[in-house]
């Protein structure tokens, strides 16, 4: 399991408000039994529509590694399709006003930390990603800032799910099975489990 | 801090432990999966040679993609086949209960939960499908979860979670005439927006639910995830308890009477704390129609498309691009709108209850000219006991067609879509750009009625004039 204590390499501006899953992956891509494909086709009806102009078609933010985004993103659907296109595609952390719940949860499993930051702090970092297209920002998760050209600004993610970057453990999935005694002990608590409602009867 | 609420008492019985990120280990009553967000699970778990701890806490169907015109296998979208042979045989090599075409028992997913009696009160529930929220009706935490997590959930049956604060949504009185539960929802989600519930468990109390029935508690649950909340749930009292018994997996015997008094010491306490509380009068809520690109951009059927000086101004510049995606003006009469397509069905009204509803406005009337209007039963039983009662000749006589169960254009992953710019009335739950097929489609939400009203009109209608 990896640490993941700071990502530097160049920024991607994408704004708006409420940019749900659809938008971020449409259901028509959802169909298929592995999340491999998904990387061409992130954001597939807003490039499209946007004929180029999208930030994700235009040459300068090609490579980019860090996503700054607004308010809300990630609304909609549960779908982890949606954060697997924008990695898949090369983002490796997301700086934003606020992220949907689920969303946030799918990219911590995925190792893909997302951070907020005040709306002024990540408009400013908008704007100079779009002056400043090339040059490399770093996002620290140790200090908690952000970095781009001689600015820092502040960003914020819960204590918990930071140390699961700074130690390495956002993978919960060894560490659930590891319990796996205490596990039949509570299920053996629960009155339903013995109930036969189970789905085997 | 939440405190005595049932779900702080549901939280604590499921609790396993606290994992060293300080996340609670939870653990999860009724796992249910369908073929979309579950192959790339069981492949994770085949990567890291885990094998599913218990298989019979885990129920699947298939219902995304299913076509509901013609079901017959192949598929022929060869993609949708490719998933289907996927769920089939990761069930099978997995001992997992799989509801498929035909069985009888298939459906929406949080259709036939609830249906077998599988949602139970003071039960975990997740599911790879935002609108879990839906089994929260019983009184059970049910959320929806991402791919990664029903991986969890195969290896260990647990989540790794952190504890949601708790708000409770009080709505007293009775409904007005011609308002259902998809009003009650959709007047909440524009009081409190889209965002609104973010980092809360919605508690709905109050007259206005105790007097709905189960079906209507879903839908209202269903919604819970449009306004942020990741899960909603009503507390369980007579009715719930009249809706489980006798379902299929619903205790039987003196086992039912221990579920009783289980399930009623779950119940938020009479002086329960809670983070946050917000209270409705249900006389004041009337006919609700969205009219732009989220679902928290709705209006009484009499209102008009509001004006951005009417609105905070964080939510301006999404009312300019819902204006000029749904061509609609501010100040424009939302009532009178013209339809091309109207769609009832989905997780959120396409139950027994909601198709009734429907009948009563279709039955008698035609479909408008130029308008294509099909009814989508949540599921193989619904779909039965709909025969049964002839409401599907009461919408055949009028026009509309009569499908197979499934989500069809809720999402529209499956052959029913709109087309280019088409406009729709959807008893489904989103309206983001692009969500019914065509990526310039747009859809407007209300209550299964109100999408009757508006096939037999042709244009958005105000339903209460046609009961
Ligand atoms: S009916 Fe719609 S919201 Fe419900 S599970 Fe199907 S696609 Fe999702």
């Amino acid at each position: 399991m990896s640490q993941v204590k700071s990502i530097a390499g160049r920024g991607i501006p994408l704004t708006g408000n409420d940019i749900d899953t659809d938008r971020i992956i449409p259901a028509r891509f959802l169909r298929c039994v592995t999340f491999d494909g998904l990387g061409a086709q992130v954001f597939a009806d807003d490039r499209a529509q946007t004929q180029g102009q999208h930030a994700f078609d235009q040459p300068q933010y090609q490579g980019a590694t860090l996503l700054v985004v607004n308010r809300n993103f990630g609304c909609g659907s549960s779908r982890e399709h949606a954060p697997q296109a924008i990695a898949k595609w090369g983002i490796k952390a997301l700086i934003g006003e606020s992220f949907a719940e689920i969303f946030f949860g799918n990219c911590v499993a995925m190792g893909v930390p997302c951070v907020t930051a005040a709306p002024a702090d990540v408009q400013r970092l908008q704007s100079w990603l779009t002056e400043l297209p090339q040059d490399p920002i770093k996002l620290d998760l140790e200090a908690l800032e952000v970095y781009f050209g001689h600015n820092a600004a502040p960003v914020f993610m819960s204590e918990g799910v930071r140390n699961m970057f700074l130690n390495g453990t956002w993978d919960a999935c060894g560490q659930l099975v590891a319990q796996i005694e205490q596990v039949r002990q509570t299920a053996n608590r629960l009155p339903y489990v013995s109930w036969g409602q189970s789905a085997s009867m | 801090m939440s405190q005595g609420t049932l779900f702080d008492k549901v939280w604590d019985v499921h609790t396993v432990g606290t994992l060293p990120s300080g996340q609670t280990q939870l653990f999860i009553g009724l796992h249910l999966i369908h073929e979309v967000t579950s192959p790339q699970a069981f492949a994770m778990l085949r990567d890291r040679g885990l094998k599913v701890m218990f298989p019979e806490r885990t129920v699947a169907t298939a219902d995304h993609i299913v076509p509901t015109e013609n079901q017959a296998r192949p598929f022929a979208d060869v993609l949708a086949e490719e998933m289907m042979q996927a769920i089939e045989k990761n069930c099978k090599d997995n001992g997992i209960t799989f509801h498929n075409i035909g069985s009888g028992n298939q459906g929406v997913v949080h259709v036939i939960a609830p249906e077998q009696g599988l949602t139970q009160p003071g039960m975990t529930i997740a599911c790879g499908d935002s609108h879990t929220s839906t089994h929260g009706a019983f009184g059970a935490i049910a959320f929806g979860i991402g791919t990664s997590q029903v991986r969890d959930i195969l290896a260990s049956q647990t989540l790794a979670l952190s504890k949601l604060k708790v708000r409770k949504i009080e709505v007293n009185g009775k409904l007005p005439k011609g308002v259902y539960a998809k009003d009650v929802i959709l007047h909440v989600i524009r009081t409190l927006g889209v965002t609104g519930g973010v980092g809360y468990a919605y508690e709905f109390a109050g007259t206005t639910f105790e007097q709905m029935s189960m079906e209507e508690r879903m839908t209202v649950c269903n919604m819970a995830i449009e306004g942020g909340a990741r899960c909603g749930y009503v507390n369980p009292d007579a009715v719930t308890f009249e809706y489980l018994k006798g379902r299929d997996f619903a205790p039987k015997g003196t086992d039912w009477d221990k579920a009783v008094s289980w399930w009623q010491s779950l119940s938020s306490d009479a002086n329960a704390q809670y983070d946050d509380v917000v209270i409705f009068d249900a006389a004041e809520i009337a006919p609700t129609v969205t009219w732009g690109i989220t679902p928290g951009q709705g209006i009484g059927v009499n209102q008009q498309v509001p004006t951005t000086d009417s609105m905070p101004e964080g939510d301006r510049v999404l009312a300019e691009e819902a204006y000029r995606y749904m061509d609609l003006a501010p100040g424009q009469a939302i009532a009178g709108t013209k339809i091309d397509v109207c769609f009832i069905g989905s997780c959120t009204n396409g139950r027994i209850s909601d198709l009734r509803e429907a009948a009563k406005v279709a039955q008698g009337r035609q479909v408008a000219e130029g308008v294509k209007a099909f009814v989508v039963p949540g599921s193989e039983r619904v779909k039965q006991q709909a025969e049964a009662e002839g409401l599907d000749k009461i919408f055949e006589a009028a026009g509309f067609e009569w499908r197979e169960a499934g989500c069809s254009m809720c999402l529209a992953m499956n052959p029913d879509k709109l087309q280019g710019r088409q406009i729709s009335a959807s008893s489904s739950n989103r309206n983001f750009k692009g969500r019914q097929g065509s990526s310039s489609g747009r859809t407007l939400l209300m209550s299964p009625a109100m999408v009757a009203a508006a096939a037999v009109q042709g244009s958005v209608s105000d339903v209460r004039e046609l009961l």
